[in-house]
């Protein structure tokens, strides 16, 4: 049977979460379609077939946010097309339609998977209480498993026969109206966040006003910069930055930690990291208890001195 | 403007959570207290409240308890309350507790309704938008800003992962708020004595017309195996040089 992925798209292109979950689909079925909110173009239709799409459905809502009109449209390509499961991200978009479509067809939807099986009914695994127990759970009854899975849970490769079909669908009127009346891109500096080999995340322990050596150590490593929750709900940088739960997760070869507790929710966002590295004064912060090397100390006077051994080197 | 806010009670996560070995519930304690994520709706609603001249109602699915969590939010400023309370919904998946709340909700009448964007101990964080669904409402979700326009509309900074979108809709609406957005109040003394007498209704789940079914069954509860730590070195000055050892170690410099 049949397995979608659902895509948003930006300026054409589709999300990254989409190629991962492509690649895991091909695993579990030879019929792979995705369903993209936006228009493609044909370098991301192609990044799509190149995945194992063998179909494409593209909707396009304009300025209205799109999830009841995807909604409406994937519950009818859904009666036609009867798949046997529907793959989400953690996108906004991803996550605003499968609330949606779950419940306009009656169907739970089960997040934040890290695994997914079709060997007998439809089984998701997560983690649950920041990754130290794994829940493994079967949907019951007939009908569609609509999934949305963590980010990097599977690597994106390449497959398939490479060729696709694109079918532009229209926007079904809904009648709920909400209008997006003007878009705002913060751009954050240096490598990208998610695909970074060294990572940088900074916490509340670094303070606002000393949070710009996050970006000198940054600099001198050809890191990226992240940070905790604690850091962007007090608005010293913006949400791009956030790592964790409800942000990013990283998966860098180095991740250093600067004044991070380790809440769980932290946690999950960043534990799979190859090497991780903690600077935190409070011997007892619980970052310690996944840290490769924990330095107790102080972000001040550590952070500093790293730096300045860092350009000394080069 | 009549202002529905969505809050769970949950164990508090300071204590570890015990899971039901053979349901693998999360096991309640009497005692919860209000999640921290619905702490910001609830102060959003009584921001909006205000500048409205509006009412703000609870809703909360699951075991009534000491009522702690709701007492407090009451003491904050909420008008009245309502709990589903029912041993019949224990284990509920998102959708049935979605359903129980729109249910609720609609019964008492709303032009908007508040929640989090995702619950601490279930962060499933599709209740919102399958409530707006069975609502059949706009759902402005993870607002990081809201305000109400002169024409009574809604008016959000929604955040997006390259910056942030704003987004309008009419009421009746549904807005997702996430942590950050305003600084949630404390209850006074005055409060706390007026949150004494505030109304709070308990129905069961047959009261709003629900009966509660299962879609999904959990297999396996199974402890992961965890990160072992380091080694952790208290810095006498020369932490820093650790550090350089190990990156270089690692030959990423
Ligand atoms: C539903 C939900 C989702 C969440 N999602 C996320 C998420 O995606 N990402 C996330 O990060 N959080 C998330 N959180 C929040 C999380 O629970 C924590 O509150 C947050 O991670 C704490 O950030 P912090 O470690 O920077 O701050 P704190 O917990 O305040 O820790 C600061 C640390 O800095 C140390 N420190 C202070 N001064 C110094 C100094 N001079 N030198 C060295 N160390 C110092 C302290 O010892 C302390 O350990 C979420 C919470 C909820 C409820
Ligand atoms: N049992 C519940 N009672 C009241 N509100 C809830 C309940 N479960 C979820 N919510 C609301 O939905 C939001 C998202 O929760 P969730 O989808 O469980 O992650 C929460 O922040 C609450 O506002």
């Amino acid at each position: 049977m049949a397995i979608w992925v659902f895509t948003d798209t930006h300026e054409g292109a589709p999300s990254g979460s989409a190629l991962e979950l492509l690649t895991k689909a091909r695993s579990l079925s030879d019929d792979v379609a995705v369903f993209a909110v936006g228009t493609l173009n044909d370098a991301g239709a192609q990044a799509l077939a190149d995945h194992g799409a063998q179909d494409i459905y593209q909707m396009d809502a304009g300025d209205q946010l799109a999830a009841p009109a995807a909604a409406r449209a994937l519950e009818t390509l859904i009666g036609d097309h009867q798949p046997e499961i529907v793959l989400f991200g953690m996108d906004t978009t991803d996550r605003d339609t499968a609330g949606r479509l779950s419940a306009r067809l009656d169907r739970p939807v089960l997040a934040n998977a890290t695994d997914v099986s079709n060997d007998g009914p439809v089984t998701v695994t997560n983690e649950i209480l920041g990754g130290i127990k794994r829940v493994v759970t079967s949907f019951e009854g007939d009908g569609v498993a609509l999934i949305v899975t963590r980010p990097k849970a599977f690597p994106a490769e390449p497959g398939g026969s490479g060729s696709v079909v694109v079918t532009s669908i229209d926007a079904p009127d809904t009648g709920i109206v909400a209008t997006v009346v003007e878009r705002h891109v913060e751009e954050s500096e240096g490598p990208d966040l998610e695909a970074a080999a060294i990572v940088i995340a900074g916490g509340r322990g670094v303070g606002q006003e000393k949070f710009s050596t996050m970006d000198e150590l940054a600099g001198v490593l050809g890191a990226a910069v992240g940070a905790s929750r604690a850091v962007v709900d007090a608005g010293w940088v913006p949400y791009s930055y956030q790592i964790g739960q409800t942000g990013k997760t990283v998966k860098p070869d180095v991740y250093i930690a600067c004044g991070i507790s380790g809440a769980m929710q932290h946690v999950v966002g960043m534990k799979d990291s190859g090497t991780i590295i903690a600077i935190n004064k409070d011997e007892e912060a619980p970052i310690f208890g996944i840290a490769d090397l924990g330095i107790v100390g102080d972000v001040h006077t550590v952070v500093p001195a790293l730096i300045e051994a860092l350009k000394a080197r080069s | 403007m009549q202002i529905a806010v969505c809050v769970k009670q949950i164990p508090d996560p300071a204590t570890p959570y015990e899971l039901d070995p053979e349901t693998h519930f999360v096991v309640r304690p009497e005692d919860q207290i209000m999640d921290e994520t619905d702490t910001y709706g609830v102060e959003v609603a009584l921001q909006l409240a205000e500048t409205t001249e509006g009412t703000v109602t609870l809703f909360s699915m699951g075991p009534t308890g000491t009522q702690q969590g709701i007492r407090r939010a009451l003491a904050t400023g909420a008008d009245k309350a309502v709990i589903v309370d029912d041993p019949a919904l224990k284990g509920s998946d998102a959708l049935t507790t979605a359903k129980v709340l729109a249910a609720a909700i609609a019964r008492e009448g709303f032009d908007l309704v508040i929640t989090g964007t995702e619950s601490t101990d279930g962060y499933t964080g599709v209740v919102p938008q399958q409530l707006a669904e069975l609502l059949n409402i706009p759902s402005l979700t993870f607002a990081k800003r809201v305000d109400v326009t002169e024409d009574g509309s809604v008016r959000i900074e929604r955040q997006t992962t390259a910056g942030y979108d704003v987004v309008e809709a009419s009421t009746p609406a549904l807005i997702s708020v996430t942590s950050g957005v305003v600084e949630p109040r404390y209850p006074n003394f005055k409060g706390i004595m007026a949150a004494k007498k505030k109304p709070v209704d308990t129905v069961t789940a047959a009261d709003l017309g629900i009966s509660p079914s299962a879609n999904q069954t959990i297999r396996s509860v199974e402890p992961v195996a965890s990160r072992e730590a380091g080694e952790l070195v208290v810095d006498d000055g020369t932490g820093f040089e650790r550090i350089v050892a190990l990156l270089e170690e690692t030959k990423v410099i």
